[in-house]
């Protein structure tokens, strides 16, 4: 279990982390979500113990008992830092070393013992596949690898709670499936905190998402319960052909419609497109009531994934 | 494990990785071979041949002249002690790992430190071509190489505070070498300045007060002292620029 209290952190009066308090279960996955400046970053850091919080608690479960942080009472975070792995946003790598070679540093500096060194260093070359290049120097390594080699140092010394800043961030597809299947893999073994912008993955990962506003806990459940709270489920988009202001007349009529806009198109475009947002399923209606007034109906799909509409909602401010 | 005990087996741990880097890398090589043709360069030019001396002025002229290179030398060193953990960032690999700030400096410092030990010496066969050839004693040969060691040493440590502090490498070598210009400066601003402060500057006088006896093979407690203390604070106040930064 890791609980977070009353975490903030404070750059002079400004407050990039303000009163953050969530619990993680063992072996859970928790995704954290929310726009640039959300705080996430600044949050990851003080749970890696890179940055000192302000003020606040943090506590992880170890298999040795509870150890905990008091920023309050100005403790060092030396005794947290060895049961937290940490991927920061750019890989912290030497590229004049070898994986194995920075494995085995990683491990001692991460208080692994020195028997268990070279065990430690080749099981994590393995999980993380990186066995056919631990002899390369690292500056000579594929973006996907070097990615892999970033996590293989966070789980060297087989942390806890696993911290991971952006782990797929330009990665090429073959390589983010790589990268999922990798996840995975550590989902079972580690306490994991991811964040991502890419809501695909949060959504193929993590059993929970923490919605992270302005340095504040927004919300937090899972990927359902926050779509349905904060994202316009309901908005859906048609691609239709007739007259528009037909169509428009034709959709307002409609019970449980709302809104309806067209979307602008050029003058040559074919078919029109309209975007209507409603409080209920309006699907069969809304294309029984086109059907009835002899308009084609194209196309019809939600105008937004269910997360990328919680971030939307998040930047309009329309969320509370 | 006690404290003292875990920090200094951490250092250890970084040092290790430090001085392979400094062994693996171009740059490290570059300072080394730099060091050892200018060093080489002056002793034929200058210390030997310029008309009849004694030997032993032959040997202060040696100590006077490496002592220039190897204050740039470990400038060049520090610089890049903490700045380029920034610039390439791998400082959160060493500020989320279990290390307090004071195993992270002294680990750096003292993989530089052994490095430059090393290009001392790399530079003892010139003063053991005069002992050879000429007639100094071995106490004087062994007063100047220790320091050499000693004002690289403090000069390190000075670069490496300014590697704390600064961003980049470019900065931390100008701002390294502001502090150690202030320090060699110091017997000048004393000569015109009024008592108590100049005898204050010329205490702190890194070149003129502390380096000269030893350039001369005599061994003072008193240089010995300042010249440990001076890099002691530098490097405690490199780990305590570390903790503030973590904390602010």
């Amino acid at each position: 279990m890791i609980r977070a209290r009353a975490l903030s952190k404070f750059y002079g009066e400004h407050a990039a982390v303000h009163d953050l308090g969530f619990e993680i279960a063992g072996g859970e996955c928790v995704g954290f979500l929310g726009l640039n400046g959300a705080g996430k970053s600044t949050t990851l850091r003080m749970l890696a113990g890179v940055l000192e919080p302000s003020a606040g608690r943090l506590e992880i479960d170890t298999p040795d008992g509870r150890v905990a942080m008091d920023a309050d009472a100005d403790a060092s975070s030396i005794a947290l830092r060895r049961h937290i792995g940490y991927l920061p946003e750019r890989p912290p790598l030497y590229d004049e070393m070898t994986p194995r070679a920075f494995l085995r540093y990683a491990a001692a500096l991460r208080d692994v013992p020195a028997g268990e060194r070279e065990q430690a260093s080749e099981d994590a070359l393995r999980r993380c596949g990186l066995l056919a290049v631990a002899e390369a120097p690292i500056g000579t390594l594929s973006h996907g690898f070097r990615q892999r080699v970033g996590i293989a140092q966070a789980i060297v010394h087989r942390p806890a709670l696993l911290i991971l800043d952006e782990p797929t961030q330009g990665l090429d597809p073959v390589q983010t499936a790589g990268m999922r299947e990798l996840l995975r893999e550590l989902r079972g073994r580690h306490t994991i905190l991811l964040s991502t912008h890419i809501l695909g993955e949060i959504e193929a990962t993590c059993d929970r998402i923490l919605l992270l506003h302005e340095g504040r806990l927004h919300a937090e459940g899972d990927e359902q319960t926050l779509v349905t709270r904060f994202a316009d489920g309901g908005r859906l988009r048609f691609e239709l052909r007739g007259d528009a202001e037909s169509i428009g007349r034709c959709l307002q009529a409609v019970t449980g419609v709302r809104e309806v806009r067209t979307m602008p198109a050029d003058a040559t475009a074919a078919s029109v497109v309209v975007e209507v947002a409603a409080d209920d399923d309006v699907r069969a209606a809304a294309v029984a009531a086109l059907v009835g007034a002899g308009v084609d109906v194209l196309g019809l799909r939600r105008a937004q994934s269910g997360l990328e509409g919680v971030f939307l909602g998040l930047g309009g401010g329309g969320a509370a | 494990m006690s404290d003292a005990f875990a920090t200094l087996s951490k250092a250890g741990t970084v040092l290790r990785r430090e001085l392979a880097s400094l062994l693996r890398t171009p740059s490290g090589w570059a300072i080394a071979a730099a060091v050892l043709f200018v060093d080489g360069l002056l002793f034929n030019a200058f210390a030997v041949g310029t008309g009849a001396k004694t030997s032993t002025k032959v040997l202060e002229d040696f100590y006077y002249f490496a002592a220039g290179t190897t204050m740039i030398a470990s400038i060049l060193l520090a610089m890049r002690t903490l700045a380029e953990e920034r610039a390439r960032g791998t400082m959160p690999l060493l500020l989320s790992a279990p290390a307090s700030e004071t195993a992270i400096v002294l680990g750096k410092y003292g993989a530089s430190l052994i490095f430059l030990a090393g290009l001392v010496v790399a530079t003892l066969y010139m003063p053991a071509l005069i002992f050879v050839h000429g007639k100094v004693s071995l106490g004087h040969i062994a007063a100047g190489s220790l320091g050499l060691c000693l004002l690289g040493g403090t000069t390190l440590a000075l670069g490496t505070l300014a590697s704390a502090l600064a961003r980049s490498q470019l900065v931390a070598g100008v701002l390294g070498s502001a502090f150690v210009v202030i320090l060699l400066l110091a017997w000048l601003l004393a000569k015109v300045s009024a008592p108590p402060l100049d005898s204050l500057l010329r205490h702190f006088a890194l070149f003129e007060t502390h380096f000269r006896p030893l350039q001369r093979g005599v061994l003072r407690l008193s240089d010995v002292v300042f010249f440990l203390s001076v890099a002691g604070l530098a490097l405690g106040t490199a780990a305590r620029v570390l903790a503030w930064q973590r904390a602010r």
